[in-house]
């Protein structure tokens, strides 16, 4: 039994041999068509941004310029507005770093009574359409007056990515050995200093993707500043880049596609940078496996 | 997004050692303040921003709330009147054919796509994997706003997917004009399909290289492999899956809005613009949140659809 086995698996390996090979080289094929097509239509940005004559083709530039550039690099264009996206981008990744590790510790390390239906919450509000909730929201800014309010843009911004925070937050304390905190509450140390001297050095790669993946998600997001702020000199990158498309997108190409590039470029390389430090077991979507 | 993991992993076991060291009842209260106040913070957050606003969503679709006017100033309970407006707005009945359709073509578009790349992908070298990785994680990095512009650039009647049609003998025209939920739908999918092919990836790196080995001695063709023993070894990333990829693209704005705002006419006027249309551009508050509250209905429906479906043959 075991021999004939054998020698069926090595006659199909010599017969199949030269069509796995054909296989292989049309997956390669494929691999490649598709490549291409995917990369296609980001062409135009970068070939129209250094085009000195751009159109809305894509296609090898006439002559290389920085032109476009300097035309946009203005205080009102670009200057403002890439420091407002720091700012709420950045204050929201920040409060939810802050926020996620303080209320991820309790869930991980207490035997909370609420903890099962309140980390079944959280995972529900992860999945939440933010958008089908941003009518009301403006409603509740415009009654209590918080319209128009970078402040109370950022906090909103943070809300909305806490809940994926606290769920890694929480996975990643969970993947920390509790027996050096045991040993520390043994000696007299408080959960805070537990939580500050050993837990977070640990963590602080864990809090880094958090960051990151917050900065990310509220960089290009586009209708939250839309609907929550009005005045235009506190408008964020997306919005501005926006605005831009409508007063010039039919004529200045160029320009719309260097403001483009512009913008997309620093999520660009802190994704990079995330997913070469995760080692590629980071790709923000890596951990869903259902 | 992001469901991760198993809820429970390092909680629930009950042989851990309880963190609480017990204390009379005196102590409740400091017990409380151990967890309460590190998770204070976020629960004012959760609360303010996301409870708030869910309940206020409720109410307010059953009122006329409005921006400005007479009805700015007094609000009154209206009752269910805007939900019967929603069922005889003829608007509204075409915004959630067109919402249906959008998530249709987007879901599928982004299945197959997604996981053909992770199956093409999957015993290629790393080189290979890392670029093609690179390539479609890209599209979905870049920020929805300039995905609408790259898209618009491509599609236009000046754009480069006519000029490759001109070079092979095919007449121009304006894409966005004359199939513009057909261009919303690329543009999403192109943009979406990094999730699912990574999801996929995820997914088949589980699957047992055994299985498919006996299935392949005993003599099936690589189609009847992937039918019979991948896909269904995939069922409950499949089923994961499909239900973020439905609740990302049932609430897609921006990409539609920067391609073709809605237009031409109405044409791809989804639920989220004219939620958008009425509750800010007219005003209409209660409306606009009744639209909000029938988008979550869409999404809850598709998402029953994928557990019967998936979940039923589980069952067997």
């Amino acid at each position: 039994m075991n021999r004939t086995r054998r020698t069926r698996r090595g006659a199909r390996m010599v017969v199949s041999a030269p069509s796995r090979v054909a296989g292989g080289l049309l997956a390669h094929l494929l691999l490649g068509l598709l490549a291409v097509l995917f990369l296609t239509p980001t062409l135009w940005m970068v070939f129209a941004a250094v085009d000195s004559e751009p159109s809305l083709r894509a296609g090898p530039p006439t002559s290389l310029t920085l032109d476009h550039f300097t035309a946009i690099m203005t205080e009102e264009i670009v200057y403002r507005p890439l420091w407002n996206s720091l700012l709420t981008c950045g204050g929201a990744a920040l409060i939810t770093m802050v926020c996620s590790v303080l209320a991820a510790y309790p869930l991980s390390r207490y035997n909370l009574r609420f903890r099962r239906p309140f980390l079944y919450t959280v995972l529900f509000a992860t999945g939440l359409p933010i958008t089908a909730i941003m009518v009301p929201v403006y409603g509740m800014f415009v009654q209590v007056g918080l319209l128009d309010s970078l402040i109370a843009t950022t906090l909103f911004l943070a809300a909305s990515t806490l809940p994926f925070g606290i769920w890694l937050t929480k996975n990643f304390i969970d993947g920390i050995p509790i027996a050096l905190e045991e040993a520390a509450w043994v000696d007299g140390a408080s959960a805070w200093q537990s939580l500050r001297h050993l837990v977070a050095p640990l963590l602080a790669p864990g809090l880094a993707v958090v960051g990151i993946f917050t900065l990310v998600t509220t960089w290009g997001n586009f209708f939250v500043p839309f609907i929550l702020l009005s005045s235009p000199e506190k408008m964020p990158a997306a919005v501005r880049v926006f605005t831009f498309f409508g007063q010039y997108g039919s004529v200045r190409y160029g320009e719309l596609a260097a403001y483009s590039l512009l913008y997309t470029l620093p999520v660009v390389a802190l994704y990079m940078a995330v997913s070469r430090a995760m080692g590629g077991r980071f790709a923000l979507g890596g951990a869903m496996k259902g | 997004m992001g469901a991760s993991g198993d809820l429970e992993r390092g909680g629930g076991d009950l042989s851990r050692p309880r963190a609480e060291r017990s204390g009379g009842p005196g102590r409740t209260w400091s017990r409380a303040a151990r967890w309460a106040v590190p998770m204070g913070p976020a629960l004012f957050l959760l609360l303010a921003f996301f409870a708030g606003p869910i309940l206020w969503t409720v109410w307010a679709s059953l009122t006329d709330a409005a921006l400005t006017g007479a009805r700015a100033a007094r609000t009154d309970f209206v009752g269910v009147a805007n939900f019967e407006r929603l069922l005889t707005d003829v608007r509204f009945r075409d915004a959630t054919i067109l919402t249906a359709l959008f998530l249709i073509g987007s879901v599928f578009g982004q299945t197959v796509l997604g996981l053909v790349l992770a199956l093409l992908t999957r015993a290629r070298h790393g080189a290979v994997r890392a670029a093609v990785g690179a390539i479609v994680v890209g599209a979905w990095v870049v920020p929805e706003v300039v995905a609408g512009f790259v898209w618009y650039a491509f599609l236009e009647r000046e754009g480069t997917l006519n000029a490759v049609l001109g070079f092979l003998g095919a007449g121009e025209q304006n894409w966005l004009f004359t199939a513009p939920l057909l261009a919303v739908i690329l543009a999403n999918v192109w943009k979406g399909t990094a999730f699912s092919m990574m999801t996929y990836s995820a997914g088949l790196s589980e699957v047992p290289d055994d299985l498919e080995e006996a299935a392949r001695v005993d003599g099936a063709s690589p189609f009847q492999v992937l039918w019979h023993v991948v896909l269904p070894l995939l069922r409950r990333t499949l089923a994961t899956t499909l239900l973020l990829i439905t609740l990302q693209t049932v609430q897609v704005f921006t990409l539609i809005f920067v391609m073709t705002s809605g237009g031409p006419g109405a044409r791809s006027t989804t639920l989220p613009l004219l939620m958008y249309q009425e509750a800010l551009r007219m005003g209409d508050l209660g409306y606009g949140t009744a639209i909000a509250l029938a988008l979550l209905v869409v999404a809850g429906l598709f998402s029953i659809v994928y557990v019967r479906m998936l979940g039923k043959e589980e069952r067997r």
